[in-house]
Parts: structure tokens; C-alpha cells; sequence
């Protein structure tokens, strides 16, 4: 879908991306990684068409013009800080709806869950949000735009962890159109994620397949054993589906193969209660 | 309230449920009027458009008030001498205001990020520029012309006769002034990468075309270190000088307010052709300035 041939841009004759050559094909979920300064943001802009550069973009084989409208209507954007906008966050709705053919009901949908209700946020300027509502907004935007690539640059970094649960989940339900997401945190947008780019001095330093052990639609039987029973671990494992044995000290349940980051942060966090845990290794289909 | 279905990011998985959006028929794009209507909001929301606005309007309410047109200076009275002052003011007040505001907007926008979100919607760089540039041409001219109105209505009332041709040409003269700065200042933000610079760049504009006004011309003239033509030259490059002059002329055919200087514009323009070229010239200069500057803008790093 998108050809990137020895793309460089200088500031000041540093090279922040140096000959970057990659593509993105349809369906790509590409976690882009990679420390502060490492060209992300750069890459990004270059796409958009913000930066002029060296080297070629493409979109479907054709390097046309920098930041060609046409190219534009197929990538949604959602920057790392929410723009300070002044307009009412009704305003940008509008703005999004006419101008880049977004979809009105499904922003309202969106939006109500990520926890944002538009009629009572709809007249308030954009930039007098919360940093979360602005960013909640942002996401609603691009997710309700029916486009080929999204490009989210650590997207949820103003999010607490409710929504950026909501906003994984959401991420997770568009799979139709390709992602690149930049984020800091790779175990997050792991479960999402079927290629991870690691950028380096403006170069690829790894481009790396997710394994298919952790495609959707496959399972992992998981078997915890606690020390104490737990009420709240109990409740945790039994909405993932979790059998317990009469005592409260033994739990079995699948644990779907695309969710075993999410879940292992959920034992994470009652790490000190475990006494052993066993994840089989065979991928099982779910009966 | 967050939906129930995902509270915890830990949680167990949820049920996919969020159907696609609806695929427009054609690509989407942002067309001028979108674009124009965005600057039109944008601009009516902000502070300096409703400062502008009140000096603007309240100049005019105050040059009522205080019974200016009931005066006689110079031969002008009633609604000619009302406009006559009115528009002598305008013309130091508008240009400052205009570069000023506009030499800031760009910039500042590129600056605050607003720019590298908003020019990731499917907007051509020309629509978004150029319907920015003529949002703002409607917007510093509606309170001048709600001025020109109140006048006029004012003028029907006390039972003066109002001027309708020189109000007409009035309009011209400021709308022409007016696409020349703003051209200025489009150019100056387009060139400009802080907000800083472009503030100073645009006031340094700003005092170097109102220092080549006539006074300091003529201070040149009198050293004698110019040929005449070459400073007559820059008085009618100065798009400042040529409203200034314009507007004299529409209530002094003779120019006797001018001086000497007079010779050289009656004899080689006449009344109708100086009037004419006080309107073509700055809105062709400020539309020359407005394109270098989208020049500019669209080959540089947007961002």
C-alpha cells in the first residue's frame, strides 16, 4: 500500500531519517518503536506530507505530489499532544464530517465509549478539555474516518488505564484498515500489533513479524495456583472465564492468544499472591 | 461515565461491536467554503477581531458623538468631513492591526501544533491558504463597511447628504489597502519560523512604510540627495502614501492639501486615474506578497 524508498530528512544537516526504506502493506498493524529522537515523529510528518524530504513515498505504487489531498483521505492522524484548538470540539466534529467524510453516528458511538458525552462536551472549546478528553476526541475522529491507515503517535499516552483499555479494544475491532502506532509502551499495542519496526537514528533496526502463535481467535489454557484465597483475583479470572476450585486457591481457564500481554498484566499486578502459574505452550481451539 | 464493558484495561476481553464507517462515494475533501468558513469562526472567536471591532466601529460612533460632522476644517463639513477624519485615522489603525494579527496567525498556529493536526485532514495546501486569506479580507472589512453604514444612516438622519459615490470609492481604497497587508502579512508568517520574529518583522514593515510617508520625503527632497522622481517614485510605491493620497483627492480634486507634490500626481495620473491606480496597485502588490508567501509556505517543512 505504502512504498518508502530511501527516505531521508536533515534538520540542520542531521540526518533525522537516513535512507529509510520500508513498506506497509494492507492489513499491516505496525508497532513503530524506538527512544526519543529516533525519527518516529519525523517519519510520520514525512507521510502526512508536513516535511519535505528526500527520497520517495508511494501510495499504491503511485509517488505523486507531496501531500496530495487525495492521499490524505486515506490516513487518519492522531498526534502526540492534542492541538491547543479553539474551535468547540462540535465545531471539529462538523469539520471532520465534511471535510474528511467522517462518520457522525459512529463518532457519538465512539465516543460514548471512551466515556465522552458529545452533547455535553459538543460547545466547549477544544483546547479547554481535559488532556485526556482531547485526546479521547482525537482517537473519535480518526476512528470514526473511513480510512486505509491510521497513524497514531503514542496515542495513548493522556489516557488512563479504563480508556486505554477502551481505546486498545477499539483499535482491535477496526481491523480492516492498516495502523501504525508509535508508542512507548509495546505491551500494550502488543495484543494489536502483527509487525514491530524498531527505529534507530532515522534507520529500521528491526522489522520483526508477531509470531501467529498469538493471532486472534486461538487459546492458551492458563493454570494459576495462590497461596491465600482472594476475593478480588477471583472476581478478576472469573470475567476472563476462569474455573476455581472449591477452596479459591486454584484457577483454569483459556486465555485468548492475542490477549496474553493484557492478561499477564493482570497477574502482574497480584504478582505477590501466586504461587505457581502454568501457561500451556500448545495452542488450543476454543470448543 | 466509562462503559461498563471496559473499565479495566485488564479486563476480561471484550466483544467486538464497532461496525465500519460509512465509505463516501469520493474521496473527501476540504473545499474552499469549509475552509473559509473554519477562518471565519476561528477569527470571530479571538480576541483581536473583537478589539479591532470595537475600535473600529467605536471610532466612527465616537467621530458621531462628538459632532465632527457639524464642524468646517478646511472647507469639509457634514458627512465629508466625518469621513474624511474617519478614514485619515483608519489609515494608521488598519495596516498595523492587519500585519500585526495576520504576520502572528500562521506562525503562531505552526507553533502550537494546530497546524500539523488540521493539515492532516484532506485539505489541498492552496484551499486552506488562500480560503484563509480571503476569510480574513471579509472579516477586517465587515466592520469598516457596518462604520460606513452607521454613517451614512447617521447622515440621512441629521438630513446631510451623503456622499454615496465617495463611500462607494472609500470602500475600494480601504478593501484595496486592506488585500495589500494582509498580503504583507501572510508573506511575513509564511517566512517567519517564531511567533517573535514574525511580530517584529511585521511591525519593522509597518514603521518603515509609515516613515517614507510625505514628511520624510520631503525632509529628502529638501537635502536634495534623491532626484525627484526617485522619491516620487517610492511615495507611489508606498501603498500607505497612495491610499493616503487617494483618499485626499476624492474631497480635494486639486490636492491643495498636498503641496507641490500635487503637480506630479495630477499631471500624470489626473483624479480618476490616481483613484484608480490607489486601488488597483495594493491589491495587486498584496496579492503578489500572498502568493510569494504560499509559495514559500507550500515548499518548506509545513510543521
Amino acid at each position: 500500500m505504502i512504498t518508502i524508498d530511501r527516505l531521508t530528512k536533515r534538520f540542520d544537516r542531521r540526518a533525522v531519517l537516513d535512507e529509510l526504506t520500508l513498506s506497509i502493506d494492507a492489513g499491516d498493524r505496525i508497532a513503530l518503536i524506538g527512544s526519543n529522537g529516533a525519527g518516529k515523529t519525523t517519519l510520520f510528518r514525512c507521510l502526512l506530507g508536513h516535511y519535505g524530504h528526500q527520497g520517495t513515498i508511494s501510495f499504491d505504487g503511485s509517488a505523486g505530489r507531496r501531500r496530495e489531498a487525495s492521499a490524505l483521505a486515506r490516513v487518519a492522524f492522531v498526534p502526540q499532544l492534542p492541538p491547543p484548538l479553539r474551535m468547540p470540539v462540535g465545531e471539529l466534529l462538523a469539520f471532520a464530517e465534511r471535510g474528511a467524510g467522517a462518520d457522525a453516528a459512529l463518532m457519538r458511538e465512539i465516543a460514548g465509549r471512551m466515556g465522552i458525552d458529545l452533547d455535553e462536551v459538543k460547545s466547549r472549546p477544544f483546547y479547554r478539555l481535559s488532556g485526556g478528553q482531547k485526546q479521547k476526541i482525537l482517537v473519535t475522529v480518526a476512528l470514526g474516518r473511513a480510512v486505509d491507515l491510521m497513524i497514531f503517535d503514542e496515542p495513548a499516552a493522556n489516557l488512563d488505564p479504563a480508556a486505554r483499555a477502551v481505546f486498545i479494544d477499539l483499535l482491535a475491532e477496526r481491523k480492516e484498515a492498516s495502523m501504525l502506532i508509535a508508542s512507548h509502551r509495546l505491551e500494550e499495542v502488543a495484543p494489536l500489533v502483527n509487525r514491530v519496526i524498531e527505529l534507530d537514528r532515522g534507520r529500521v533496526v528491526l522489522d520483526d513479524e508477531v509470531v501467529d502463535r498469538l493471532r486472534a481467535g486461538e487459546f492458551r489454557m492458563a493454570t494459576i495456583t495462590l497461596a491465600q484465597p482472594h476475593e478480588p483475583f477471583a472476581a478478576a479470572l472469573a470475567g476472563w472465564g476462569f474455573a476455581t476450585d472449591p477452596a479459591g486457591l486454584r484457577f483454569t481457564g483459556p486465555v485468548p492468544a492475542a490477549e496474553t500481554f493484557r492478561f499477564l498484566g493482570l497477574l502482574a499486578r497480584y504478582g505477590s499472591l501466586i504461587d505457581s502459574l502454568a501457561l500451556d505452550q500448545d495452542v488450543m481451539e476454543r470448543v | 461515565m466509562m462503559n461498563a464493558m471496559s473499565t479495566d484495561p485488564l479486563s476480561a476481553p471484550t466483544t467486538p461491536g464497532l461496525r465500519l464507517p460509512a465509505r463516501p462515494e469520493a474521496p473527501p475533501r476540504t473545499g474552499l467554503g469549509l475552509s473559509m468558513r473554519l477562518e471565519f469562526a476561528e477569527s470571530l472567536r479571538s480576541r483581536w477581531f473583537h478589539f479591532y471591532s470595537v475600535v473600529v466601529v467605536g471610532l466612527m460612533l465616537l467621530l458621531i458623538t462628538t459632532g465632527i460632522s457639524e464642524s468646517r476644517v478646511l472647507g469639509f463639513t457634514g458627512l465629508s468631513r466625518l469621513l474624511v477624519t474617519y478614514i485619515q485615522i483608519m489609515m494608521a489603525v488598519l495596516p498595523l492591526f492587519i500585519v500585526v494579527t495576520t504576520a502572528r496567525s500562521m506562525v503562531g498556529d505552526r507553533e502550537a501544533g494546530n497546524l500539523e493536526y488540521m493539515l492532516a485532514f484532506p485539505v489541498s495546501l492552496r484551499v486552506w491558504y488562500w480560503g484563509r486569506f480571503l476569510a480574513r479580507l471579509g472579516l477586517v472589512l465587515a466592520p469598516i463597511a457596518l462604520s460606513l453604514a452607521l454613517a451614512a444612516g447617521y447622515g440621512m438622519v441629521r438630513g446631510h447628504s451623503v456622499p454615496w459615490t465617495h463611500i462607494a470609492l472609500y470602500s475600494g481604497l480601504t478593501a484595496a489597502l486592506t488585500a495589500c497587508f494582509l498580503g504583507i502579512g501572510f508573506l511575513i508568517s509564511a517566512l517567519s519560523r517564531s511567533t517573535e520574529v514574525a511580530l517584529g518583522a511585521s511591525l519593522l514593515v509597518w514603521l518603515a512604510l509609515v516613515a517614507l510617508l510625505d514628511l520624510l520625503l520631503l525632509s529628502v527632497l529638501i537635502q536634495g540627495q534623491f532626484i525627484p522622481e526617485f522619491v516620487i517614485g517610492i511615495a507611489l510605491a508606498n501603498p500607505l502614501q497612495s491610499f493616503r493620497t487617494a483618499s485626499m483627492i476624492l474631497f480635494d480634486p486639486q490636492l491643495i492639501l498636498l503641496g507641490p507634490a500635487s503637480y506630479v500626481i495630477l499631471d500624470h495620473f489626473g483624479v480618476t486615474g490616481y483613484v484608480v491606480w490607489a486601488m488597483i496597485y495594493p491589491t495587486v502588490l498584496g496579492l503578489v506578497f500572498a502568493a510569494l508567501g504560499y509559495w514559500r509556505f507550500s515548499r518548506g517543512d509545513l510543521v
